[in-house]
């Protein structure tokens, strides 16, 4: 199947190097203490974080740091075919691990120790791409709630089919069998957190892709500022002296 | 942005946006105040050297900021204060919060913070008023002072290892009944030199808990527990079992009012609709919307309403460009 055409278009229209549209918004579970939705193109995910608070189990408490717990889930309706086990299945466990190690890499928990920051994910619509949407949208909520981290996390695919490196997949790219590079980027920093791939690539190309990825990470990035910028203008103009 | 979560016909939609705008554009003239976000760089002169706050880290030699928040700057202290976040507590705040656990000689309160804060028996004052060691037999009648999911007004005495320690030593402080907890986010609600406000016109009851919960209840006379020492003591001890089986008198004596009852809907609901406009919670502008909505002639669910939630949007933008053009 041609993924590229002859023309340098992809499937839906888009150039290799292009992103899908972005649209973040803030405050969408309203008794959170930070909420986030996060869509690129199809893929729409909602987050919710809840800390810090009081360690549930007190056994799991930690005396200098905080606990950071992580869930993923798919919604029943979020794919073509309505989903049996939307959680605790294989996948959503390793996503699960995969978020909660990404955010607590940069999440400054010695602040708040003897708590816990409970991260909920879960995608509404999965058009691919749908680990590093929760990645964004986890981002945006603990900004949201106020947790310090020591600087945005922002996450971005990249893919090489048809000899093209191609920016941020959608389902039918990814279904494809090539391989899949998922990276988690800390702009200020300029680290990067999570590194994971599917399927094979030589040495050269990976260098290319994962850079693409990266470019993509940082545009994320720029995105996610404005928003959270507009949002923190709101309140304090909305608060009055 | 956060959206309002009501549903707005198109004009209630122009409107609210209007009135936002004018807000915006009041406080733009007031004071130019820095946002920052996460990873943003903050400006600071390097000669005098500078002392990095809450929500600041250092990165290369230049001042990160790790919160999203407004920079604020006190001489040589550079620090970013969040919007959203949890409650910070300060020694002396008056506080509002729920009994979660009673434990060993101390009670555990929910109080929107990211512990819970302990308010020991010791620094409770005892029913009967005398001061005394607490003994085993205290300790054991615990649950006959509070019990879980009761809500205690008391004061931040500090930090100590185990956590945050309230005290509750005053008549003001105690268990609060007869009314209703409300929570707004506690960026709401200011540190003033008043926090117990009684409304005499609704014999309402308003205390406005530092840490973001609201207490509005009906009004009850500050006991003095050293006068009535001997009458006190037989009644809480009666409390409990005669609790089933008050007398008919008694009864009558602590039924509420339905009217104050209104009242206190009435209000709660007046807090409601600041906290979701997000607007500063003061017991003046409290009254000034109760006043808005029976001027109107409201029902009290109405208050909730769209309608409301805008007139009330429109009065604070006249009311602040007022108070700017006076000031």
């Amino acid at each position: 199947m041609e993924y590229v055409s002859p023309e340098g278009l992809r499937l839906d229209g888009r150039r290799p190097m292009e992103m899908r549209q972005i649209r973040a918004e803030i405050g969408a579970v309203a008794k959170a203490d930070g909420s986030a939705v996060f869509e690129m193109g199809n893929t729409k995910v909602i987050s919710a974080v809840y800390g810090p608070r009081e360690v549930q189990n007190w056994s799991q408490q930690i005396s200098d740091k905080a606990l950071v717990r992580c869930e993923y889930s798919m919604a029943n309706f979020s794919t073509g075919d309505r989903m049996r086990k939307p959680k605790g299945d294989r996948r959503s466990t390793e996503i699960s691990l995969v978020i909660r190690q990404t955010m607590e890499a940069c999440i400054m928990t010695h602040l708040m120790p003897r708590s816990q920051i409970d991260i909920f994910v879960q995608v509404l619509q999965a058009d691919g791409g749908t680990r590093s949407a929760c990645i964004n949208a986890a981002t945006l909520a603990l900004a949201d709630a106020g947790i310090p981290l020591q600087d945005l996390v922002t996450s971005c695919s990249a893919g090489y089919l048809n000899s093209t490196p191609l920016l941020d997949l959608n389902y039918v790219e990814d279904s494809a069998g090539g391989p899949d590079v998922t990276v988690g980027f800390l702009p200020k920093l300029d680290k990067v957190t999570l590194l994971q791939m599917d399927s094979k690539l030589s040495l050269d190309l990976f260098e290319n892709v994962m850079q693409l990825a990266i470019e993509g990470c940082k545009a994320v990035a720029n995105y996610i500022r404005e928003i959270l910028l507009e949002n923190t203008k709101q309140l304090e103009y909305r608060r009055g002296l | 942005m956060r959206e309002i979560q009501l549903s707005l016909n198109k004009t209630q939609k122009i409107r609210l946006q209007r009135a936002l705008e004018k807000l915006e554009s009041l406080s733009s003239k007031v004071n130019s105040h820095a946002s920052v976000t996460i990873a943003d760089s903050i400006p600071v002169s390097y000669e005098d050297g500078v002392l990095k706050g809450h929500g600041t880290l250092d990165f290369n030699g230049e001042v990160i900021s790790t919160v999203c928040g407004v920079v604020e700057r006190v001489n040589k202290l550079v620090y970013v204060r969040t919007l959203r976040a949890k409650y910070k507590p300060e020694v002396g705040d008056i506080i509002v919060g729920r009994v979660s656990e009673v434990a060993q000689k101390r009670w555990r309160l929910d109080i929107n913070y990211s512990q819970d804060a302990v308010l020991m028996l010791s620094s409770m004052n005892l029913p009967d008023g005398i001061q005394r060691r607490r003994t085993a037999l205290d300790e054991l009648n615990m649950r006959s002072i509070f019990e879980e999911d009761d809500v205690i007004c008391a004061e931040v005495r500090g930090f100590q290892h185990d956590g945050l320690h309230l005290q509750a030593r005053s008549q003001k402080y105690g268990k609060l009944e007869r009314g209703q907890l409300l929570t707004v986010p506690p960026y709401l609600v200011k540190r003033r030199k008043q926090h117990f406000h009684h409304l005499e016109q609704y014999g309402v009851d308003l205390i406005l808990g530092c840490n973001g919960f609201i207490w509005v209840g009906e009004h009850v006379e500050a006991r003095d527990d050293m006068v009535g020492d001997q009458e006190k003591k037989p009644e809480w001890q009666n409390t409990k079992s005669q609790k089933n089986s008050m007398s008919l008198e008694d009864q009558e004596r602590t039924y509420t009012p339905i009217e104050t009852r209104q009242n206190i809907c009435r209000i709660a609901n007046a807090i409601r609709v600041l906290s979701t406009l997000g607007f500063n919670i003061t017991a003046e502008l409290i009254t000034e919307t109760v006043n808005l909505s029976s001027s109107l002639n409201l029902d009290i669910h109405q208050m909730l309403g769209s309608e409301f939630c805008v007139l009330v949007a429109e009065g604070e933008a006249e009311r602040r460009s007022l108070t700017k053009g006076r000031g």
